[in-house]
């Protein structure tokens, strides 16, 4: 919807509207706010990774000076939780504690140290369980519960789905292939530490300033758990410094420091050590997965079988969704008739796992895109042909009744291979150096909203002074990818004026409609139609206005430059400032609302919910890299990546959103691991779990495909997580092709590597990878008719 | 037990009463309220915290303050002067440097330190000079670059 024939703001690479103020140090993060009489809180955290609390008693610490307030699991005990159906999470564990990390006990005291301090005088008594650290050992230990809720031992979800007839598939193909994978689970590191501050006022309202990408979500978290009703509480999300989806989950913190507000009267700041950042995770599930795929000579796939095994930690989270997402995306980019998903989530004691960009994708995307290149090989197909040759059409559906609108993966392929080379190179580079290539696809918000209802999933409210200053009021929360400039471009291109015009509020519950939060890569195409439904009545009313004042149809008229004025006539018009005070005068006091709800275009099958989306994004990679024969030791050299962007509202904005992802996934494909010992953390430190520095960053060239999509704001699709997807596969294949090792796990390792180097030396097969599979049955499918549409072979 | 510090914070000099054992990190944050100076892991691990000490990138999370008392601070408040911003905070606001802008004061004082050194260079001294400061959310490739467009004199805007 919403496409215009030329712009003045779009498509221009024009400076944040924040970006000043980041520069000079100036934006106010969460744990730069300091409140008069504030005092700070700390968490005791189990030792253990599963015991039951025997005794707890706060009274020595209460005793100590200087502490105000001390609680525990009883001051709380509400359960709450993300996803409506999986409510576990405890602000402070009553009974028995899931992992090591679990917090047990809060105090607030004067200051920091006095609260640190305290939290050796609180008694707490554990009586140790057994505890699970694998998926194997939750599985083999159901008398072993984590949670009392669950129905079948440690399993929180179990999922089987069989879309069309994958035996008749498999009869179909040429070639069958069964392949296991393992994905790592790693975790999002944003450089700034959860911090929240609470305030409770005398007139009874709740303040709470969070780093959280989502205060709509941790709105309602609040008032369930404090049980006090929304109207009395406000959430603030301050400018976050770094997300990666680590900050979408309600956290135990931010409900405790309210309790501690309220019980105080005092301001109550907490702030996340490293290690606690560690342990609150959310991150990205460890997932074994087997995938058998069926293929005609032709390269088309006849069938896909795909489970997928995840570690899920000890609680929910956005569990039961990220599920369904290691199931929901493969069959966006090319053709699959025939599919079945099984899906695996079992309880552990660990920290918790979650969405981290590319929630629930990157994994099968590795396992999918890792195939394709071992079947392009077994069928002599170059893999970028094998690709090109059978991609989704546009506007088709998929089996598992998604909506395809736009697909310009056909065009990324072909950029990325003749900007790298890829076909002429490939096979005269020398021994150590490898080409590889992978595709990708994600969704531009998610479909479904976290909760059933009715209403939009994104509100924006516009006034305007009779200054000629418009503000932009919504929920919609800035992470650092620059929603809060989207929507200052958006209203500025339709009002026809500068986007520092333009003030925009946003992320608080008090003042803004409600945006369900920065994740799914939703905020530009749901925000932004939100804000252009918001904006457009608007501009009538000024048109109208203006219109009258210079004795013209309306149609005559543009808005541009900071003026309303003639087409034929540039010169004959009006200010902005002019026509705003016109239209005031006709319309009385300007303000207007807009909202945006996705289309409802799911399938409806249990399940169904998670994978719909507005449009997809799709993204290519070639990486090329460099390794040691003899110690497996790699660089990577340059990635090309190019992204259907649908339209890039700001290219300067979408190139630094690829550059992160390609980061991002380089990180998690090369060394990023979040492992554990007896419960552990192993590397909870920003010294040992390794993340890329300047040093491991390669050149990254980047093409923009604009494919122009009706569904999104002036043609946009998302591009915050999609672009990460193709560079972990890339890696894996660009490594296989410099030395001929197979890496089937990630990350990729010099370690990995070298142990099939020396395989290979020895005559043996170079593949490093998984080889077995948990014992575990799955439930029969639940079959799913094709959708109405048919789906392309 | 608190001490009487002196500290010559961005040209301006600060006397302030500071327990002993706080790191200039919190001194500058907490008594200061220097807020712009971020922390990452206050174990000296990410960077987050560089300050400037006599021209010097270091880690404030790191030093005492007693240590830095005859010394010559500069945090990201005293990178702009009178209000105009300086050459490396125009080009990273102008390349989309700063994404969620955490790591970003750290970046521009790190950098500043290797432009006084080294007014032009090569984009491999870039990389090591930043290469003990993390970031998340850009692959450091605007920040390179914007330290490389910052290094060509006054960027002039080629934005509208």
């Amino acid at each position: 919807m919403y496409e215009k024939e030329s712009y003045q703001v779009i498509g221009k690479p024009l400076m944040k509207v924040d970006a000043l103020a980041k520069v000079k140090g100036e934006t106010v993060y969460a744990d730069d706010i300091f409140l008069p009489r504030m005092a700070y809180c700390k968490i005791l955290r189990s030792p253990h990774p599963h015991a039951r609390i025997t005794r707890i008693d706060v009274g020595p610490a209460l005793a100590r000076p200087g502490v105000l307030a001390a609680i525990t699991g009883r001051d709380l005990p509400v359960k709450f939780g993300i996803l409506p159906p999986s409510q576990d999470d405890e602000a402070l564990c009553q009974d028995k504690v899931r992992m090591v990390g679990d917090p047990v006990a809060a105090v607030a005291a004067l200051d920091e140290e006095t609260a640190e301090a305290a939290l050796d005088h609180i008694i707490v008594e554990y009586e140790p369980l057994p505890a699970l650290m694998t998926i194997e050992q939750a599985l083999a230990r159901p008398e072993v519960k984590i949670h009392a809720e669950t129905r079948n031992g440690n399993i929180h979800k179990q999922v089987a789905l069989e879309f069309g007839d994958v035996e008749a598939g498999f009869a179909q193909a040429d070639h069958i292939r069964e392949d296991i994978f393992y994905y790592e689970g790693n975790t999002h590191l944003p450089l700034e530490q959860h911090a929240a501050v609470a305030h409770y006022g005398p007139d009874g309202r709740l303040t709470l300033w969070s780093s959280t990408q989502t205060p709509h979500y941790l709105h309602r978290a609040l008032s369930k758990v404090l049980e006090l009703p929304p109207s009395r509480i406000r959430v603030i999300a301050a400018p976050v410094g770094g997300g990666f989806g680590g900050k979408s989950d309600p956290f135990s913190h931010e409900i405790v420091v309210c309790k501690l507000a309220m019980l105080t009267g005092r301001p109550v700041k907490i702030t996340l050590t490293r290690e606690e950042v560690f342990y609150a995770h959310r991150g990205r599930h460890p997932v074994l997965m087997w995938v058998k795929t069926g293929m005609r000579n032709d390269g088309s796939i006849t069938a896909m079988h795909f489970r997928s095994y995840l570690d899920g930690g000890a609680y929910s989270s956005y569990g039961l969704a990220t599920t369904y997402y290691t199931g929901a995306l493969q069959t966006v980019t090319y053709p699959i008739q025939h599919y079945k998903f099984e899906g695996l989530r079992v309880f552990t004691n660990k920290p918790p796992c979650g969405p981290k960009r590319g929630h629930g994708t990157p994994q099968p995307r590795f396992a999918l895109e890792v195939q394709l290149d071992k079947f392009a090989e077994d069928l002599e197909i170059d893999p970028a042909e094998l690709r090109l040759r059978h991609l989704m059409p546009p506007n088709s559906k998929t089996a598992n009744h998604l909506t395809v609108t736009t697909i310009g993966l056909g065009e990324c392929i072909e950029k990325v291979v003749q900007a790298s080379g890829f076909r002429e190179r490939r096979d005269s580079l020398p021994p150590g150096k490898g080409l590889g290539l992978a595709c990708g696809s994600y969704l531009s918000g998610a479909g479904v909203a976290i909760y059933w209802n009715d209403m939009p999933h994104s509100g924006v409210q516009i006034k305007i002074d009779r200054g000629g200053g418009v503000t932009v009021f919504c929920g919609s929360t800035d992470i650092g990818q620059g929603s809060d400039s989207v929507l200052a471009y958006l209203v500025a291109e339709e009002l026809g004026i500068h986007p520092r015009d333009v003030v925009v509020v946003t992320a608080d519950t008090d003042l803004t409609p409600v945006d369900l939060g920065s994740y799914s890569s939703r905020v530009t195409l749901m925000t932004g139609n939100a804000a252009l439904a918001a904006v457009r009545p608007l501009r009538q009313m000024i048109l109208n206005a203006a219109a009258e004042a210079l004795e013209l149809p309306p149609e005559a008229l543009t808005l541009a430059n900071g003026r309303v004025y003639n087409l034929d006539q540039p010169a004959y018009g009006l200010s902005f400032q002019e026509a705003v005070q016109r239209a005031e005068a006709k319309y009385g006091t300007l303000g207007s609302v807009g909202s945006y709800t996705p289309p409802p275009r799911g399938g409806d099958y249990k399940g169904a919910g998670v994978g719909p989306s507005p449009n997809y994004s799709y993204s290519a990679c070639v990486l090329e890299v460099t390794c040691d024969l003899e110690t497996g030791l790699y660089t990577v050299d340059k990635v090309w990546l190019a992204h259907d962007i649908g339209k890039a509202l700001n290219p300067l904005l979408v190139a630094g959103q690829v550059e992160g992802s390609v980061y991002m996934g380089l990180g998690e494909a090369m060394m990023e691991e979040q492992v554990f010992r007896r419960g552990l953390h192993k590397i909870p430190s920003m010294l040992d779990y390794k993340s890329p520095t300047t040093l491991e960053m390669p050149e990254i060239e980047i093409f923009l495909v604009e494919t122009h999509d009706p569904e999104g704001p002036y043609g946009a699709k998302e591009v915050g997580q999609g672009p990460l997807l193709p560079v972990i596969p890339a890696l894996a294949n660009a490594v296989y092709h410099a030395t001929g090792v197979r890496v089937d796990s990630t990350p990729i390792t010099p370690e990995k590597i070298l142990k099939g180097l020396q395989a290979r030396a020895r005559g043996r097969d170079g593949r490093v990878g998984p080889t077995r599979l948990p014992a575990v049955d799955f439930p029969d499918p639940v079959r799913v008719p094709p959708p109405q549409t048919e789906v392309p072979a | 037990m608190k001490q009487l510090l002196t500290l010559n914070v961005n040209g301006e000099r600060h006397e302030v009463w500071a327990a002993v054992h706080k790191t200039l990190l919190e001194v500058l944050r907490e008594d200061l309220h220097l807020t712009g100076t971020k922390h990452g892991c206050e174990l000296g691990e990410c960077g987050a915290c560089s300050v400037l000490i006599d021209g010097v990138p270091m880690l404030s999370c790191l030093v005492l303050p007693v240590e830095v008392q005859h010394s010559e601070i500069l945090t990201v408040e005293g990178l702009a002067h009178n209000g105009q911003p300086h050459p490396l905070q125009t080009a990273f606001a102008e390349l989309g440097a700063a994404q969620c802008g955490y790591c970003t004061p750290a970046m521009l004082l790190t950098a500043k330190a290797l432009l006084d050194h080294n007014p032009h260079p090569e984009r491999e001294a870039i990389r090591q000079a930043l290469a003990g400061t993390l970031c998340r959310c850009t692959g450091y490739t605007k920040i390179i670059a914007a330290v490389e467009l910052a290094a060509q004199g006054n960027p002039e805007s080629a934005h509208v």
